[in-house]
């Protein structure tokens, strides 16, 4: 009964449909693949028509039928924090990939919001917002290269002539360069870097953008010399050594290695600075990034990283003349009457600052040096990172 | 039911090796490139692939014989095949997100490019040519995967090497990948004519 009606209405559809078609495109015949017939088939060209059409409505239902019944809720606060980090996948946060930190930072009251290095405090602030949670500020961070041994400062064991990539060259007996604590300098941290902070100076050691670092750590884990470090941006003084060795030993093997000599732990004010298994570390919870030891260093294995120190200066109308300043330079820059306001002498001034934190009346002020100013620093024969 | 298990192993053979889709028919290449670049991802990509084909082999097989054959629909059968693909594959994607939600973040990104690919719809196409049954379409299938699958080990593992060669400038990523394809190419070339179908 069915079958016959479908039947009917199948004839009556491909009947109309033939008279249509012929009457719009009398000449049109059977190609491609299709074996050649005297007249078009106009019943499969209707059974095909309705076999389309079925499916497409059996597929459609179905896949509606799955969608509602397999539906996924997911918190609208999760794809606006996608929106808002990087994107970079670096996974500095800790979890898989951004995706995985903005599922966890909605989800987890735990989790705090200023997980992402790369996005640093402003993506921070972006993230508690939509989470409604508090943010904290995130003091930036940089990477630091503990090493300023370039192929011209140092020396090497042999000439290693493999595979350009410090994992490969570190097979080799440990790499080429004598210090088995520096640099290789092969790049394999420039090619980490996700987002183009590294660059490899003339002398073959990494220069980090201050910039374009996000501190997201990627270096740090790529380095087969634990050379690179992450470091608070604020602390700009480092020393920029690795070795353990022996003073004897780095001086024979590197011009600019630390020698664990003590004069930077001697010299520093605030009592920063720990020689530890002849290697000198800076504690940079008590650093007050003063610069002095960067000047004592026999071997310049200190590095500043402020360009251009600024220069201290004495505001007469404040100035008590109680000469504490006085007392506490350490290069006796400061000079003037008790009782009156006193003066510094701006060539000998190193913008270490520790006259403008000591200063009661709150007198003295630290200001850029102006242009064309002297800058003291000796010159350095090379600038193993640029700021 | 009559089986021939020799043919079926014939089939399961001669698809995996001999006629290998990436290095004898020169099928699936977008892919084939595009995920083998790290190992992980192309054995996440060969696991994908051989579920999805066996199982579009198989839909496609049952439409095709009971609904195609009789209605003498032959003619649409790229239409219709690459549409119960797509249909099938957007369903498992549904149903493995609220499923299964560690797999479908593994391999979820997988399914999408898959809709598309050229092995997919050559397993059915071969399968109705050939007018093969259930179990040698399903063979079939299951051949091709593993032979999908052997290709992207094979060409991950030699590009997560290739990334320490000193490769000159000029063939730096994608025309070294065609370099060594052809070259495995010329290797599997080897097996054929060691059975004919």
């Amino acid at each position: 009964m069915y079958e016959q009606l479908a039947h009917i209405l199948i004839q009556a559809f491909s009947h109309a449909l033939s008279i249509f078609a012929n009457k719009l495109a009398p000449l049109v015949g059977v190609g491609g693949s299709v074996e050649t017939l005297e007249k078009v088939p106009w019943d499969y060209v209707a059974y095909g028509i309705v076999f389309l059409a079925v499916l497409g409505v059996v597929f459609g239902i179905a896949l509606a039928i799955v969608a509602a019944r397999f539906v996924v809720k997911t918190d609208p606060r999760v794809e606006k924090v996608r929106d808002v980090l990087p994107g970079a996948n670096c996974g500095a946060c800790g979890f898989a990939g951004c995706m995985g930190y903005a599922e966890a930072v909605v989800g987890n009251p735990d989790v705090a919001v200023n997980l992402c290095a790369p996005g640093k405090s402003s993506v921070a602030e972006q993230v508690a917002e939509i989470t409604g949670k508090k943010a904290e500020k995130v003091e930036p961070k940089i990477a630091r290269v503990f090493c300023q041994g370039g192929t011209s400062l140092s020396q090497r064991k042999f000439i290693y002539t493999g595979v350009m990539d410090c994992t490969a060259a570190v097979l080799a007996a440990g790499g080429d360069k004598s210090c088995e604590y520096g640099c290789l300098g092969y790049a394999t941290c420039m090619r980490a870097c996700p987002f183009g902070a590294i660059t490899m100076s003339a002398d073959n050691l990494p220069l980090i953008s201050k910039e374009k670092c996000t501190a997201c750590g990627k270096c740090v884990a790529a380095c087969p010399k634990q050379v690179i470090e992450l470091a608070l941006m604020s602390k700009a003084v480092v020393i920029s050594c690795h070795s353990r060795d022996k003073g004897l030993d780095v001086k024979k093997k590197c011009q600019v290695g630390c020698i664990a000599c003590g004069i930077c732990v001697r010299t520093c004010p605030a009592d920063a600075i720990k020689i530890d298994n002849n290697l000198a570390r800076i504690d940079h919870a008590k650093c007050i990034v003063c610069g002095l030891c960067v000047r004592k260093c026999p071997t310049k294995a200190i590095h500043d990283y402020i360009p251009v120190r600024p220069k201290a200066f004495i505001d007469p109308a404040k100035c008590d003349g109680l000469d504490v300043c006085g007392k506490v330079c350490p290069v006796s820059a400061i000079s003037g009457e008790p009782r009156s306001a006193h003066v510094v002498n701006q060539d000998t001034c190193i913008g270490c600052g520790m006259c403008e934190a000591r200063c009661p009346r709150k007198a003295i002020s630290m200001v850029k040096a102006a242009s064309g100013a002297v800058d003291k620093k000796p010159a350095k024969k090379q600038e193993p990172v640029t700021v | 039911m009559n089986i021939n298990w020799e043919h079926i192993l014939t089939i399961f053979i001669a698809s995996t090796l001999i006629n290998n889709f990436v290095f004898s028919r020169y099928l699936g290449l977008c892919i084939f490139f595009g995920v083998t670049k790290r190992m992980e991802t192309a054995v996440g990509m060969s696991f994908t692939f051989t579920a999805v084909m066996l199982i579009g082999a198989a839909l496609n097989w049952v439409i095709y014989e009971y609904v195609m054959i009789p209605f003498h629909l032959g003619f649409l059968k790229i239409v219709i095949f690459i549409g119960v693909v797509a249909a099938f594959v957007q369903a498992a994607d549904t149903i493995m997100k609220k499923m299964a939600p560690a797999l479908y973040y593994k391999l979820g990104i997988y399914l999408a490019l898959i809709v598309t690919n050229c092995i997919i719809l050559a397993v059915p196409l071969i399968n109705a040519d050939e007018h093969y049954s259930l179990f040698e379409s399903m063979a079939l299938a299951v051949g091709s995967g593993l032979g999908f699958s052997l290709a992207l080990i094979i060409m991950a593992s030699i590009r997560e090497k290739l990334e320490l060669a000193d490769v000159p400038k000029s063939f730096q990523g994608l025309p070294i990948s065609f370099v060594l394809t052809g070259l495995i190419a010329l290797a599997f070339l080897g097996f054929s004519g060691m059975i004919t179908l």
